[in-house]
């Protein structure tokens, strides 16, 4: 089988908000898989929706073929295990230290000693361009630093596949170029599966394997990166260059620009 | 007529809204407490985790628990003097501090002092926690936030209030006595014994500690709820801080008079 996710019939409401609708989608083992869209048409969400830490109204999220959202606490929990997140804020343990944020799942799940938590967090911290940083306490990073830190949290466990949400942003470009090669090379030599949701059309085309554009609870277009190029799509093109004018519109709906600035009561 | 009963419907609709927006958070509470509950044995496999909350939650609100219990006791020396010296009975001052403390103001300044120091701070850490994701991050990293975060901070502050309120109380009796004795010449030995043959250790030391008990239980529950329930926003955790000490002041003051009814009667 070499979908290590398949997503059907998925549907979501935030309140009477529908965020999507009917989505059908899936991950490729041992691929990068990108998504992409406008802020706010529900990337996060997605994430959530196939890590269960939200429950869709109705459709299914197979990971290895089981529904995960039909998993009792225990087998989530397992499956948890093998799934690493990297969250949109970074998410660390604010009362831990940057070293003890790393080891931290290592010292929950596993029972290595002391010499070998140190050996593996420092391996990670090192990929990630932040070993001299392990005292730190996490108010003391900036956020590109956090994000650093909380993926090297999220690889420690050495995962079955990896999502990230908004990996770049906030990173300089050296940081950026380092971020982009590392998650290639894990993906390449760790056996991973990775998901990313990002903005960065260049840098995430020049990586990812497929890419999906999601926007008003569908899928707008899917391909690899070389046919979302040629794709004949207006709506995709558009937010592939970023261009201000096309069928997508900048502006949220709001009466005529002359009238508004210039009316008198 | 029919724009009559539109209007009623206008001025009842948010009512009724409000109502079901509490009931349904009630409910919510009453969940959390459930799932709290299951948590509990996990924190006797990692001691640890509770013995920091303690340390947090209990070790730093003694200070306050000192400062507070001397001058309220205190207070008590020079109301309980001049109210006794009227009836030449101040030798009942030892009686009348004893009693006050250990069945009333023990218990009950605690909660208040506990909800305004101990308990908004765990809202505010639980409220700020929800909002860098740090729940979910646990979540994510396969760790129960109810076993690893709230229900050792439970415990804390259950097995802290009535350690604390007993402090309050014993600082407070030496403060009465600083007064009446020291400084306005109660006999020493009058203050002592007439303390130790009218306190009854069941009757009145530990109708104190029943009350300090439940107040731990709901004054911790309350300020745990709040920050885990707060909304993400900076703004919603300063309104779940404040709900907080609110709400568990009002819950306290109401539960004691409710308890104090009840064994009142039962004596
Ligand atoms: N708890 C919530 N309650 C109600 N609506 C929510 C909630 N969380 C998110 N939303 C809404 O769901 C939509 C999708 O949110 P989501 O965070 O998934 O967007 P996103 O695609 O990740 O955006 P961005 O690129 O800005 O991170 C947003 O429009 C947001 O308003
Ligand atoms: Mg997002």
């Amino acid at each position: 089988m070499s979908n290590l996710i398949e997503i059907r019939g998925l549907s979501f409401n935030h309140g009477f908000r529908v965020i999507f609708d009917n989505v059908d989608l899936d991950i490729e083992r041992g691929k990068i898989t990108a998504i992409m869209g406008p802020s706010g048409t529900g990337k996060t969400t997605l994430l959530k929706l196939i890590s269960a830490q939200l429950t869709p109204r109705s459709g299914k999220v197979l990971v290895e073929g089981q529904n995960i959202h039909d998993l009792g606490q225990a087998d989530l929990y397992e499956m948890r295990k093998r799934m690493g997140m990297l969250f949109q804020s970074g998410a660390l343990l604010t009362d831990l230290n940057v070293f003890e944020n790393v080891a931290y799942p290592l010292r929950e799940h596993t029972t290595l000693d002391e010499r070998m938590i140190r050996y593996l967090v420092l391996i990670k911290l090192h990929a990630v361009g932040l070993r001299g940083a392990a005292q730190l306490m996490p108010s003391e990073l900036s956020g590109g630093m956090a994000r650093r830190v909380a993926l090297a949290r999220a690889i420690v466990l050495d995962p079955m596949m990896i999502m990230y949400d908004e990996p770049f942003s906030g990173q300089d470009p050296i940081s950026m170029g380092v971020l982009i090669k590392l998650i290639k090379t894990m993906n390449d030599n760790m056996d991973l599966t990775s998901i990313i949701v990002s903005h960065d059309v260049k840098e995430v085309s020049a990586i990812a394997d497929y890419i999906y554009i999601i926007s008003n609870g569908r899928i707008m277009e899917q391909g690899t990166p070389p046919a979302l190029e040629e794709t004949t799509s207006a709506w995709a093109r558009q937010f592939l260059k970023g261009l201000p004018d096309g069928p997508v519109h900048f502006h949220y709906p709001a009466p005529d620009y002359n009238t508004d600035l210039f009316e008198t009561e | 007529m029919l724009s009559y009963l539109n209007k009623i419907a206008d001025n009842f609709g948010p009512l009724g809204k409000k109502g079901i927006v509490s009931f349904e958070r009630l409910g919510r509470s009453a969940l959390f407490l459930l799932r709290v509950f299951q948590s509990i044995p996990f924190v006797f496999l990692r001691p640890w985790l509770f013995i920091q909350q303690l340390y947090s939650v209990g070790v730093l609100t003694i200070i306050i628990i000192f400062v507070a219990g001397t001058f309220v006791g205190m207070v008590l020396g020079l109301q309980g003097y001049n109210i006794l010296v009227r009836f030449n009975s101040e030798s009942s001052l030892g009686t009348m501090v004893g009693l006050t403390l250990v069945r009333e103001l023990g218990p009950v300044v605690t909660a208040l002092l506990f909800a305004g120091r101990a308990g908004s701070a765990l809202t505010a850490e639980l409220g700020l926690m929800k909002t860098t994701d740090q729940f979910s991050a646990l979540e994510m990293m396969a760790v129960d936030p109810f076993k690893r975060v709230i229900a050792p901070r439970f415990l804390a502050g259950f097995f802290s209030m009535p350690l604390l309120a007993a402090i309050f109380s014993a600082v407070g009796i030496y403060g009465g006595y600083y007064v009446g004795v020291y400084l306005l010449g109660v006999d020493d030995g009058a203050y002592w014994a007439q303390m130790q043959k009218s306190v009854d250790f069941h009757e009145d030391f530990m109708n104190g500690v029943w009350k300090s008990i439940v107040f731990g239980f709901v004054a911790t529950w309350i300020a745990l709820f709040e920050g885990y329930d707060s909304v993400p926003t900076s703004e919603g955790i300063g309104r779940a801080t404040t709900q907080s000490v609110v709400n568990a002041s009002l819950a306290v003051l109401a539960l004691n008079f409710i308890l104090t009814a009840l064994m009142l009667e039962t004596s």
